[in-house]
């Protein structure tokens, strides 16, 4: 069926065009308009060929689909293998989609170096697709910390006020946490020769300590990704000072990473140590609830109170992941792809203002419904897709994470439940103090409603927001044996272990 | 039947989606056209599906319209369906009959707004909510209907947005049902871990199983059903304003009128009642969830009815007096009395919607004027009104004449309010009785705030600004028709459907549609408690009007008078018995200051104190020391190189020993 290797394309065709980007050249002006038609059209086409993964993909298998393997370093057993299956699809997906999102938002906005900054954003597509497609745990570190680079120079070259701070914030904290799973990777690499992840998958059965061990490893450098509590300070730094499609992709994408490492090789790998650890995830997710909804209630900027907001709705996707029953999981996988489009098209939506005003501060604001209709409309629809309406994608994913919990343990579930009470305040808060109200401020008076550039932006994502919560089995279905093997795998994993300890 | 249940419920929603999005280019008049013919329509349709299935054969009382599946993960299993029995016909009615009736007196009321293809937008998008979570064939696309139309009440009571209370109010609304949605939601998990489905069916099939059950509950080992139906019964609370969760139903009246008349007086806020009589084959089987819905309940009427008594403004005290009939509505569910509940939230519901439209007629005739100190002798300007709000207040009261024409002869009221005390107290039970009480006393009141209301703005000399008085109009053709409709509904609807819903018929009627065990024992008792609780109820409502008469029209000195006698009871009830100052102390205030020592103290000064900033800083620190050493001047550099000399060569000395 796919004879041509279709997910190494839609990884490297982004940095094709990249490579294209750089070779353009002549005056500022034709430079700029170039790459930015390059950038958007190669984004594009890359986004098409992923959809044909989506209408390839057959949602009745468990295993993965569209492999490709090829001896990398073959002295060192570490090879090119990539595949996905129902888990990795919907992020691929996420990825390609957000991109050209991302271009397009920053065309008119980003004025610097422009060249620089679509090179960067195709760079980072192709490591963020490479790294939901890897197969192989060295493949998938290199991916995996690869992100960080283009981030780290889109936060500090084109950046806000601090962004050097933050930038360095992102970077030495989300550092700090791969070298440790690096170690961890080494250490598997020891116990079965070899770095291919489906074979580790089988193979690898480690003692209870050392699972422990690595799976702290593993954890240091993922839960500094999702971010858990309290390793989440860089997060509202980095949003506040990344230009706008900086921040959607940091929320759209990068957040995502940590909870499908979790998915893709903390639960599989060390089951056990998953087993035991749970309690310590559930009581960091609880607290990254709690504490920041409470926190995000007295922000004064804009992008830190939704940055602050992701935290707590990035703790249910940990607590979903961690119950391991099929609720939970699914309903965690859904609330990241659900939290990938939402808090993108907030941040967007703080950009159409910023664009503008050139201020995040919630106070600058007030009355904008008179000026700006169509963004009260388009901002309201999302801050209610936010808070978890039925009917938007946000409410299926906390739904079925806080069912899958509820079966689990009942505090769990009530704990966390309170985010909904919390997560509606701050988020109308914040409306209300930008949108509502009577228009005073005379700077405001002159402001502009949204354009087609930027209603082109929002309307897949209010699309999308709008099917994923009215019909969600389109992206349930497909997942479900993916994630139904995961827990049969981890079930028995756990039964087998029971039995060698009763054994004499 | 199958496209008329569609259409009853998409229509609204399609007229909404042309009045909302494409409401600048059709313009007001196609708006209110489009949003109007589709609420009549869909009116008329529900009057065709009542009579199929409230007088249908017993093997048709039940129409279930698949449409497509919704969360399928594992065994849970969630489908979009619309489920259709007697008491969702009674609904369809009751919503589609008011919503429409309100959506025709908006054109009139809302006239001078800028804004109208939002507002009839708003109305239709409501009653497309509201539909859904009437026709729900599951709990949680019941969810879906009760969150949307929280929704739509938000934008509804935020409707004027540069009203700084309107967006306060909005929120408050918003948030304070998030409170109750949180129980509810904890419910549908309960109930979906016990019985394996959150579909009505399955879950009343398996019913009888979960009352045996245990469950583990924060710690607790609790009796299941018992808590499963508690959980359930919070989010109730909130969306009807019980006790505790009611502080955002009199905010709530910042929004305009047609919208209280609506949302927070006929449909929305009789969500609750809706849900535990839905609900009732579960409710049946947990007594405690139901002594703790009658005392709740009873409370509610009892409380709001003290603060009814006291308030100026004339919204306020008509969404008081829906507190309060929410509240007995609540007991009669407790006692078992599903249908006698069901029957005054229909009687209500077109009473109530009378009360509020005649209400927004006076505030339309005397200029937006709602403090009613500001008004008297407006029956001058508005003497149509002014009738139907008799009309009105007298079905509030439960006014009528017994045993004439075997049930008596009376307005709306008088029959549901009856039957409900008669229930109450028919049951026997201590709680019963604490229920018929209060509901008795608060009946009393209902009558002395109901006609202090009429006395205050109808009667006397008017004492507003004669700007205003000058000005002051009767309301046009469009405002007044809903109110005749309605003022026959308060006046007759009683009258006519006291059989089908407690009396001779109730079972054919009803069918399946609410639990019939109960139900049959509670009525049969109801019908034959002793002479004095039958006249009792009416006994209290005309000493209500006549106390009212004496204090409001012949002594007119006499209200300050008694505040002065009892200085802090009236302070206890004009102050709402201080709920939202004990609530801001409570809960908001303290939330805004953990969150900001959470902020400072917690983020910035521990984690990023202690984490990254502090070892950005060391490491400053130790460069700051290692740039001493590069001075530039080379004597150090070569003094320094010396002394490495020297301790190697020591080193090597020594070790080589």
């Amino acid at each position: 069926m796919s004879s041509w290797p279709i997910l190494s394309l839609v990884t490297f065709l982004p940095l094709v065009g990249a490579l294209f980007c750089l070779v353009v050249n002549g005056p500022k002006e034709a430079v700029d308009r170039n790459c930015r038609s390059v950038a958007l059209l190669t984004s594009l086409v890359t986004f098409l060929i992923s959809i044909l993964l989506w209408v390839r993909f057959d949602p009745t298998k468990a295993g993965f689909q569209f492999e490709e393997n090829l001896a990398w370093v073959p002295a060192l057993n570490i090879g090119y293998h990539v595949g996905i299956d129902g888990i990795s699809l919907f992020f691929v997906l996420l990825s390609t989609l957000l991109t050209p999102i991302c271009i397009l938002a920053s065309w008119e906005s980003v004025k610097v170096r422009v060249k620089e900054y679509m090179v960067a954003f195709l760079v980072l597509e192709t490591f963020m697709v490479g790294m939901f497609c890897a197969l192989d745990l060295a493949l998938f570190y290199i991916f995996f910390e690869g992100v960080l680079i283009p981030m780290f120079l889109i936060i500090g070259v084109w950046g806000g006020k601090r962004r050097v701070y933050a930038a360095f914030k992102f970077f030495l904290y989300t550092l700090l946490g791969s070298v440790l799973m690096l170690l961890a990777i080494i250490a598997i690499y020891w116990h079965v020769g070899t770095t291919d992840l489906p074979t580790a998958m089988e193979k690898l059965n480690l003692p209870f300590t050392w699972q422990c061990w690595l799976w702290l490893a593993f954890f240091a450098s993922f839960s500094v990704k999702v971010p858990m509590w309290p390793v989440h300070t860089w997060l509202p730094d980095a949003h506040v000072e990344a230009p706008t499609a900086g921040s959607v992709i940091l929320a759209g994408v990068l957040l995502k990473m940590g909870g499908y490492g979790f998915l893709r090789y903390s639960i599989p790998l060390m089951p056990e140590a998953t087993q035991y650890f749970a309690p310590l995830v559930f009581g960091l997710s609880i607290v990254a609830v709690i504490y920041t909804s409470l926190v995000a209630l007295v922000q004064e900027d804009m992008k830190k109170l939704i940055a602050y907001s992701s935290v707590a709705h990035m703790g249910f996707v940990t607590i979903g992941a961690f119950v391991m029953n099929m609720q939970g999981v699914q309903g965690s996988i859904f609330q990241m792809l659900s939290h990938g489009i939402v808090s993108a098209a907030l941040f967007l939506c703080v950009g159409v203002v910023y664009d503008r005003m050139h201020t995040r501060e919630i106070a600058a604001y007030g009355g904008l419904v008179h000026r700006m209709p169509r963004y009260a409309f388009t901002f309201l629809f999302f801050t209610l897709a936010s808070v978890g309406l039925p009917g938007l994608s946000g409410f299926v994913g906390e739904f079925l994470v806080l069912l899958g919990a509820f079966k689990a343990n009942t505090w769990v579930a009530f704990l966390a439940a309170t985010g909904l009470i919390l997560g509606a305040a701050y988020a109308l808060w914040l409306y209300r103090k930008i949108v509502f109200g009577e228009l005073t401020k005379d700077s405001l008076k002159g402001i502009l409603d949204m354009n087609k550039r930027e209603i082109a932006v929002f309307l897949p994502l209010v699309l999308l927001t709008l099917w994923m919560g009215i019909y969600p089995n389109s992206f349930l279905d497909p997942m479900a044996p993916a994630v139904d093997k995961l827990i049969g795998d981890y079930q028995a994993a756990l039964k087998l272990a029971r039995t060698a300890a009763l054994a004499p | 039947m199958d496209l008329a249940i569609k259409l009853i419920v998409f229509l609204p929603l399609v007229a909404a989606a042309i009045a909302g999005l494409f409401c600048r280019v059709i313009g007001d008049r196609p708006a209110q056209i489009v949003t109007c013919a589709a609420l009549l329509i869909a009116a008329a349709l529900s009057v065709f599906v009542f009579i199929r299935i409230g007088f249908g054969p017993a093997d048709s009382k039940l129409f279930v319209v698949k449409l497509f599946s919704w969360i399928d993960s594992g065994t849970l299993d969630i489908a979009w369906a619309l489920r259709v029995d007697t008491l969702t016909a009674v609904m369809l009615i009751v919503v589609t009959g008011v919503s429409s009736m309100v959506h025709v007196y908006s054109i009139g009321y809302m006239e001078e707004d800028p804004s109208i293809p939002r507002f009839m937008a708003y109305l239709s998008l409501f009653t497309f909510f509201m539909l859904m979570l009437v026709t729900a064939d599951n709990l949680v696309q019941l969810f879906f209907g009760w969150e949307g139309v929280g929704l739509a009440s938000y934008l509804l009571i935020g409707f004027w947005y540069d009203k700084p209370s309107a967006n306060a109010a909005a929120m408050k609304a918003f948030i304070v049902n998030r409170v109750g949605d949180f129980g509810f939601a904890l419910g549908i998990f309960a109930v979906w871990m016990l019985s394996g489905s959150v579909g009505f069916e399955e879950i009343f099939g398996k019913a009888p199983q979960m009352a045996q059950m245990r469950i583990e509950f924060l710690g607790m080992d609790l009796p299941a059903l018992e808590t499963a139906c508690l959980l359930l019964f919070v989010g109730a609370m909130g969306k009807s304003a019980q006790l505790g969760l009611h502080t955002w139903l009199p905010d709530a009246m910042e929004g305009p009128t047609p919208v209280s008349a609506l949302i927070h007086a006929a449909t929305m806020v009789t969500a609750g009642v809706f849900m535990v009589c839905r609900l009732s084959p579960l409710f049946e089987l947990a007594p405690i969830a139901l002594m703790v819905v009658t005392i709740i309940g009873a409370a509610t009427a009892f409380f709001a009815a003290t603060v009814g008594l006291t308030q100026f403004d004339i919204k306020r005290v008509v969404a008081y007096s829906t507190c309060s009939q929410l509240g007995y509505m609540f007991f009669a569910c407790g006692v078992g009395a599903y249908s006698a509940a069901m029957f005054h939230l229909m009687t209500h519901a077109f009473f109530k919607a009378l009360l509020f439209l005649g209400s927004g007629s006076v505030i339309h005739c005397l200029h937006h004027e709602q403090d009613m100190r500001q008004m008297g002798g407006v029956r001058e300007k508005a003497p149509q009104t002014f009738i139907l709000m008799w009309v009105g207040t007298l079905a509030l009261s439960g006014i009528g004449i017994p045993f004439l024409l075997g049930n008596g002869l009376g307005f709306a009221g008088f029959y549901s309010k009856d039957i409900m005390l008669e229930s109450a107290y028919g049951v026997h039970t201590t709680v019963g009785l604490i229920a018929f009480w209060l509901g008795v006393i608060a009946a009393f009141m209902t009558a002395f705030y109901s006609t202090r209301l009429m006395f205050m703005t109808f009667y006397g000399k008017y004492r507003g600004d004669h700007h205003t008085w000058d000005h002051a109009h009767e309301s046009p053709m469009v405002m007044m028709i809903p109110l005749y409709v309605l003022g026959i509904g308060a006046a007759f609807s009683g009258l006519i459907a006291y059989d089908w819903f407690v009396g001779h018929d109730w079972q054919a009627f009803w069918g399946n549609a609410i639990a019939v065990k109960s139900t049959e024992e509670v009525l049969h008792h109801a019908h034959s408690v002793p002479l004095w609780v039958k006249l009792l109820p009416l006994v209290m409502a005309v000493s209500g009007i006549l106390l009212s008469y004496y204090y409001y029209v012949v002594k007119t000195d006499l209200p300050a008078r008694t505040v002065k006698t009892f200085p802090g009871l009236h302070a206890l009830f004009f102050n709402k018995w201080y709920f939202d100052e004990i609530y801001d102390a409570v809960f908001v205030k303290p939330a805004l200051a953990i969150g900001r020592i959470f902020w400072k103290k917690g983020d910035g000064a521990t984690i990023d104190g202690l984490g990254p900033d502090n070892i950005a800083a060391r490491a400053q620190d130790m460069a700051g020391v290692l740039m001493r050493f590069q001075s530039g001047y080379l004597y150090h550099y070569a003094f320094v190189m010396l002394v490495g000399v020297a301790g190697l060569i020591t080193y090597f000395m020594l070790s080589a020993r």
